[in-house]
């Protein structure tokens, strides 16, 4: 057997995602989060914030809650069933950042925490940066007239 | 004595005295659960890093499976034992007190597989009376170092594989017992060009299917002479796909053939998609499974054939592929 035969044999062994689900929890526990994120901005608002400052409170907000789930190591669980519902929104990046945070404790506070805590948000930052860069150069160009 | 025929290595002499398994919660609440020796519900078993756990769940095996035989571990010569941290440190940590020299072994989940070839081959050529034959992996340590931290919250693939936690220990020895190894056969690296770290089963069924089928020839045996087959831990697709090239080589497995990523979770109910995999897999179904039964007589003839995926962080990250080993080791009640 050579190996694109066995990749043959491979792919119809192997089961797929089942998408269907996946798109449906993704958009349940996603929407949620959305509307909790809304729920909080009129609630802020409500209390006298004005928008800008009650978007900000909405992510402080969100990022504590999340990190306060992975810390009791509840995110991961929601995850599960949630995949890129939890994923996309900031809640997901506060996790990523907060998860190795603790997992790497062991290491020590510098080489450990420190050092580990960007290891999976790292590149998210980075490509991100490199986004806006663009974004902005294009952005700079359309309205320099 | 032993003898080489082709790969396959006659044992002749090679007893296994005593063994041991024990495992961490998930494993206890699986279809397994009351045939191990032990099962933690503290996985951290009272250590703060997930790697001192893993050392002291195998210390605790290795020394259980030594009392289980009325020894004491210096009765022993050789101790070989693997895992799957980094430079081995699970097991090295496990077993430096103990005062026995030491051959530490990597085989990813063959580990089991390998340090019995390695035991067999060492008491049935007279090299040792007694030596340990051990291996173990724990779920949080091997999640940290090949995946991602525990609180993160990812979705995992349809066709990957829990890592067990678990360790398993057996005690080789050139005196008589109710098991003999009859033969032993090591494996031949095979790499399909599997490059998806979240699919091991088909990147190791291919070993196994060359292993097994090495060892049918040399041996003369066929797989209906077995009570069971047992391999590693190909888990759901790498076993259906090791069925498919035994039948199309016209040595087809029959009912007795399972696989130790399969016994040990129940995939649906323990959301453990195709089953369980690590050292500790076929080192604890062996070990608390297998051998008990071989011993009392349940099994006349076993056939133990655990798989490892040899690849790295680094090598997944580099591109490269996931080459497969397979070891056999046959045991037999006497």
């Amino acid at each position: 057997m050579n190996n694109s035969e066995y990749d043959r044999l491979m792919k119809a062994k192997s089961p797929g995602s089942p998408l269907a689900k996946d798109m449906f929890f993704a958009f349940l526990v996603g929407g949620a989060i959305c509307a909790l994120g809304q729920g909080l901005s009129l609630l802020y608002t409500y209390l006298g914030s004005d928008e800008q400052t009650a978007g900000t409170l909405v992510s402080v907000s969100l990022v504590f809650l999340s990190a306060l789930l992975t810390g009791f190591g509840l995110y991961d669980n929601i995850a599960r069933f949630a995949g890129a519902g939890t994923l996309v929104p900031i809640t997901g990046f506060a996790n990523a950042v907060v998860s190795p945070a603790i997992e790497f404790k062991p290491e020590g506070w510098v080489m450990g925490v420190g050092a580990s805590m960007f290891k999976i948000a790292g590149p998210v930052i980075v490509f991100g940066e490199i986004a806006c860069v663009i974004y902005g150069m294009v952005y700079w160009l359309f309205t320099m007239s | 004595m032993v003898t080489r025929n082709g790969k396959t290595l006659i044992t002749d002499g090679a007893f296994i005295e005593s063994f041991a398994a024990i495992v961490g919660k998930k494993e206890g609440e699986g279809p397994l659960g009351r045939e191990f020796d032990r099962v933690y519900s503290d996985t951290t078993l009272g250590q703060d890093s997930w790697e001192r756990s893993e050392s002291t769940l195998l210390k605790d095996t290795v020394n259980l499976c030594i009392s289980k035989a009325g020894a004491s571990v210096r009765d022993y010569q050789l101790i070989f034992c693997g895992d799957l941290l980094d430079q081995c440190m699970g097991s090295s940590m496990a077993v430096k007190d103990f005062g026995v020299p030491v051959l530490g072994l990597y085989g990813a989940c063959s580990t089991m597989a390998e340090a019995l070839v390695m035991a067999s081959v060492y008491t049935a050529g007279g090299a040792a009376e007694r030596c340990i034959a051990a291996a173990s992996s724990h779920f949080c340590s091997a999640e940290r170092q090949f995946r991602f931290p525990l609180g993160y919250g990812g979705q995992r693939a349809p066709t990957s594989q829990w890592t067990v936690t678990g360790a398993g220990a057996a005690a080789v020895t050139c005196r008589k017992s109710s098991v003999t190894v009859k033969a032993v056969t090591p494996g031949t690296i095979v790499d399909m060009g599997v490059t998806d770290a979240n699919n091991m089963g088909a990147a190791m069924a291919a070993s196994a299917f060359d292993t097994l089928n090495a060892f049918f020839t040399d041996t003369g045996m066929s797989p209906e002479d077995f009570d069971i087959i047992a391999t590693g831990d190909l888990g759901l697709v790498g076993s259906e796909m090791l069925r498919d090239m035994m039948s199309a080589e016209g040595k087809a497995l029959s009912s007795s053939y399972t696989d130790c990523g399969i016994l040990i979770f129940d995939r649906e109910k323990q959301d453990v998609h195709a089953g369980g995999s690590g050292c500790g897999c076929g080192a604890s179904v062996l070990c608390g499974y297998i051998l008990p039964r071989v011993s009392d007589g349940r099994f006349k003839r076993a056939l133990f054939a655990a798989t490892g995926a040899l690849m790295s962080p680094t090598s997944s990250q580099q591109g490269d592929s996931i080459p497969g080993i397979c070891h056999a080791v046959w045991v037999e009640h006497v």
